[in-house]
Parts: C-alpha cells; structure tokens; sequence
C-alpha cells in the first residue's frame, strides 16, 4: 500500500472546487495506491480503517468518488468501504490496453491488498457485472454480493435480419478500426466547470445539475485550459467481439452467496434495460431482485439512503461481521 | 535482407507495432501474421514460395519488437486493430496467418474486405483459442519476462471465447463486401469449431498453402 500525495493532489482552494462542492457528498478519507502489475491502481476509502472491508466497484466511464454519498452512508454503519478507479479511469493509471480481464486482475489486486476473507462487494452497472463473474470463478472473496442494476441481458438492438445483421455489425467494425487508426492523438476537450457538467449531462440526463458539477471536481482535472475529464481519451463506447449480453446473467443461478439485486424501474442509455422480470428465473437459492419505482440507472445516486438501507439490511450490521 | 533495416514501426494507441518488410517489390504485398507466441519472421519463409510479390509481417502487441502493454488485456479485436495499422501502411494486401493470426485474418478479411484481396488461414500456435461459450476458468496475475512475448498475450489469447456463430459473420461480410467469390482459403489441417463453421461456409475455399498464395497472387495488381 503506497500513498502518493502528487496523485492525489488538495484541490480545496479552487474556487470551481468550492462552487461544486455538493451536500452529503464527502471526500475518501484515505486514499493510496495499489500495484496491479506493473498498473498503479488508486484506491478510496470510507469509514473506520480497523473496521470489516466492504467493497464497492463503479461502472464503465465513472470513477469510484461518484460514490461519495452513497460510500459514507456504508462507513457510518461501521464499515470501512473500499474502492478502486479501474485502469483508465478516475485517478488510476492510463495504460495500453483495456479489457475485461484486466479489470478482474486489477479487482483481484486490490481486494488481495485489503483482505485474505470474504466480504461483502457492491458493485455498480459494469461493476456488477465484473463482480458477477469474478463471483463465479473466486467465490472465496465473497461473503455477499449487490449488484446495482447491472445485469446485461439482451442486446439493445431489435431483431433483424442475417444480412442486415452482418451488414450493420461490418459497419460498426469499420467504425471501430477507422477509430483505432486515429486514437494515438486522442485528448480531452477543455471546457468550464459547467460545459463539463453539461456534458455528463447527455449521460445521466436524470442526475442534478449540482451533481454533475460535482462530479466535474472530482473526476476532472483544471488545467490552465480548463477542465479534462481524467479518463483516458483512448477509452470510448462501442466496440465489438464474442461476447453476449445473455451471457453475464446466466452465471448467476450457481453463486453460493448470499446475492440481492437492486434495479431502477427506468430505463436509461447508460443502463442494460434489464427487468426483474428477466432476473428472477436466474436467480440462485434464496436471492432477491428488488426493483425501485421511478429510479434510472445510477440508483446508489438518485436514491442513496434507500439503497444503502437496502444494503446495510442485506449485508448486517458490520460488528456481525467482524465478531 | 536485415530485418532490421526494414522495420517500419506504426502507431496504434499507445502501443508501437513492428512492421517487417521481407521483400520489396511491385503489385499488391503479402501480410503475414504470426501465430500466439511467435514474431514475424526474419526473412521470407520457405513456406511463401507460391508467393513471388512483396512481403511484409506483422509483430503483434506484445510480440516480437512490438509494445509490451503494463498489466495485458489482450484481445482478438485488439490484435485486429494491430493488423488494420498495417493495412494503413501498405494499401491491398492478401493476408497470411498462422494460428492466432489465421483467426485475426479471418476478422480482417470481414472488417476491412475492399482491402484485403484475400485471407489465408493456416496452422499454427493459437489456431483453437478458448471455449466457444463462458466458462468459469480463473483469473491469475503473471510475473513479467525480460523478452517478449508477453506472458499476458499468451494466457489471454489463448483462452478467448470463439463462438463459431460469430467467426462466420466474418464471413459473410467479406463475402458481401470483397467482390472475390472465395474471398477466405482454409490450409489449416487442425479444424477448432471455429475454423470448421468457416470453412463449411460458401465462398470459403480449402487448398493447399502454396495454391492459395498462387491463386490470390494472380488476382492482379494493387488498384489504381
């Protein structure tokens, strides 16, 4: 474990920093890094540093201090939460190549830093769905597992036909590739604190416009250009290969563990569109599907203390855990 | 010929490729790509006799003088990028793989099939790749070596999922797209299930590797 001030830099005096600061969110109380090979990973955590671990893992283009409500909510019930920026994102190494094996490496680096027993982990939209199949495959690490809305289960595409299929996918592969030859001089584009902000906003239409300024502070760098979001400009949606949307659900019938679902009732493009409907039939013994009314993707955000009481009621008090 | 006065080196990312030209000379050049765990080769293989054009090879990422990427995360849609820079280095080529570079080649005959006046497929390391559905198989963090190749390219490659539904819309697209009846030749005698849905495709031929280099070859010159 190594703490690295230059990586985590006091941005407190920014006036932009002071404009976005949020009610209720709080900043990680320590914050270090973890080697993942030859990655450095930055991890955050929340609450009591002697307490029982409690894992968080956040989505695709987020970064774990989109937590920042909902974690502390956690921590105050006696558990010391943990979480990483995954490769390419928040304030963890850029690198060459991002794949869903190197997130479940880097997962396991991190957990392995933390502790040698099983613990609860939360995981959010991609983040649950890696948890899912690290589940399955090192069931050891889990003593239960939340998954917020983050169960693919189709693909967002109606069905058409076999020749407008190849030639939809041959186009989204030429797309693709024609990205991959211009991706060497990819940066961010600068902007205000509130472009940024505004942004996001196409993302997660349903999230405040406070909200979104914040994020900018904790997610974004100011340079003397203004602020970049700290994600690699070489990340960007879409691509292509194998693997199926059916393919994440159908691992959940075997978990051993104790295994609750939280889904938002609206549909958004960040999220999967998965019901519970679609969930029951696979879950395993004694798992639970809950799903709330009026809430999009990013359900630990829009409706934290719901989810976290959820959680917290799911998981047990925290000196259960510990005794 | 010195390789290594005709080593090009193209940028895809962050990741810089080793281009190999092992002979120069007109019309439309042969791209060889390697098999999981080897590098382009030094010269022309004897194996390219049917082929008496320009030559060059590819060093993947994480292979031969190629990038070696902190902490892997390999693909078989990375390593197809990899082999779509050196399209845009060289224009028309007829492709040649071997193993992990026949899947990559079978990918590249679909994705970019105006350019690709022809995909080879042959044996060679990687050639079967992993399960054709998910499995629960582990995770496992890898010490580094000195020298590439990069243990990570050799575990994540050699475990990707190749459903064979998938690997014929390559097919399909190259066919739709190429202009070539058989826009695909089968050499590989090894047929993972992958390999066997491609070559039970129409349009996909099956011949020697020495016919194949001849038959593509007489396809004619770069275009205008």
């Amino acid at each position: 474990m190594r703490v690295q001030p230059e990586r985590f830099p006091d941005t407190s005096n920014d006036a932009d920093v002071q404009r976005g600061a949020f009610l209720g969110a709080m900043a990680p109380q320590r914050q270090h890094v973890v080697p993942a090979g030859r990655l450095q990973l930055a991890v955050h955590e929340w609450g009591d540093p002697d307490a029982p671990p409690l894992f968080i893992v956040h989505g695709g283009f987020d970064f774990i201090r989109t937590y920042e409500v909902f974690a502390p909510l956690l921590a105050a019930a006696g558990w010391r939460v943990v979480g990483w920026d995954q490769r390419g994102h928040g304030d963890s190494d850029h690198t060459e190549l991002y794949s869903w094996d190197g997130d479940m490496r880097d997962a396991m680096a991190v957990m392995d830093s933390i502790t040698d027993a099983p613990a609860p982990v939360v995981g959010h939209s991609k983040g649950g769905a890696l948890m899912l199949q690290l589940a399955d495959a090192q069931p050891f690490r889990f003593s239960h597992l939340v998954n917020l809305d983050g169960l693919p289960y189709r693909r967002p595409i109606p069905d058409i036909a076999d020749h407008e299929r190849t030639t939809t996918m041959a186009k989204d592969i030429g797309r693709w590739l024609d990205s991959r030859r211009t991706v060497a001089s990819a940066t961010r584009r600068p902007g205000t604190l509130d472009e940024l902000a505004h942004r996001r906003g196409a993302m997660n239409p349903r999230l405040s416009p406070e909200w979104l300024r914040h994020l900018v502070t904790v997610g974004g760098r100011h340079d003397a250009d203004g602020w970049r979001w700290k994600i690699d400009p070489q990340m960007r949606f879409g691509g292509f290969g194998p693997w199926r949307p059916e393919w994440t659900i159908t691992r959940l019938p075997g978990l051993g563990m104790p295994f609750l679902a939280i889904l938002g009732s609206e549909q958004e493009a960040m999220g999967f569109g998965t019901t519970a409907r679609q969930v029951t039939k696979f879950l395993p013994e004694g798992g639970r599907c809950e799903t709330l009314d009026d809430v999009g993707h990013f359900v630990h955000i829009e409706q934290p203390a719901t989810v976290a009481a959820m959680v917290l009621d799911f998981v047990g008090g925290a000196q259960r855990m510990a005794s | 010929m010195s390789s290594a006065d005709h080593v090009t080196m193209l940028q895809h990312g962050k990741v810089s490729l080793a281009l190999h030209r092992l002979r120069a000379g007109n019309g439309r050049p042969l791209l060889i790509l390697h098999g999981l765990g080897e590098k382009a080769p030094d010269t022309v293989p004897l194996w390219c006799a049917g082929w008496d054009g320009p030559i060059a090879a590819l060093d993947f990422t994480g292979h031969g003088l190629s990038t070696v990427p902190r902490g892997g995360g390999y693909s078989a849609e990375t390593l197809l990028a990899d082999a779509d820079a050196a399209l845009a280095e060289l224009g028309e080529v007829t492709v040649l793989g071997r193993g992990l570079g026949a899947y990559i080649a079978l990918q590249l005959a679909g994705a970019r099939a105006t350019l690709v006046r022809g995909a080879i497929l042959a044996d060679g390391p990687g050639l079967a790749g992993g399960s054709t559905e998910p499995t629960s198989g582990n995770f496992v963090e890898l010490p580094p070596r000195r020298a590439t190749p990069d243990p990570y390219a050799l575990h994540e490659l050699s475990r990707d999922l190749r459903p064979p539904d998938y690997t014929i819309e390559f097919v399909r697209m190259a066919l739709d797209q190429s202009g070539l009846d058989e826009p695909i030749t089968v050499c590989a005698r090894i047929r993972p299930a992958w390999l066997a849905a491609v070559a039970g495709e129409v349009g996909v031929a099956q011949s020697s590797l020495h016919d194949a280099l001849v038959t593509y070859r007489s396809l004619g010159e770069v275009a205008a």
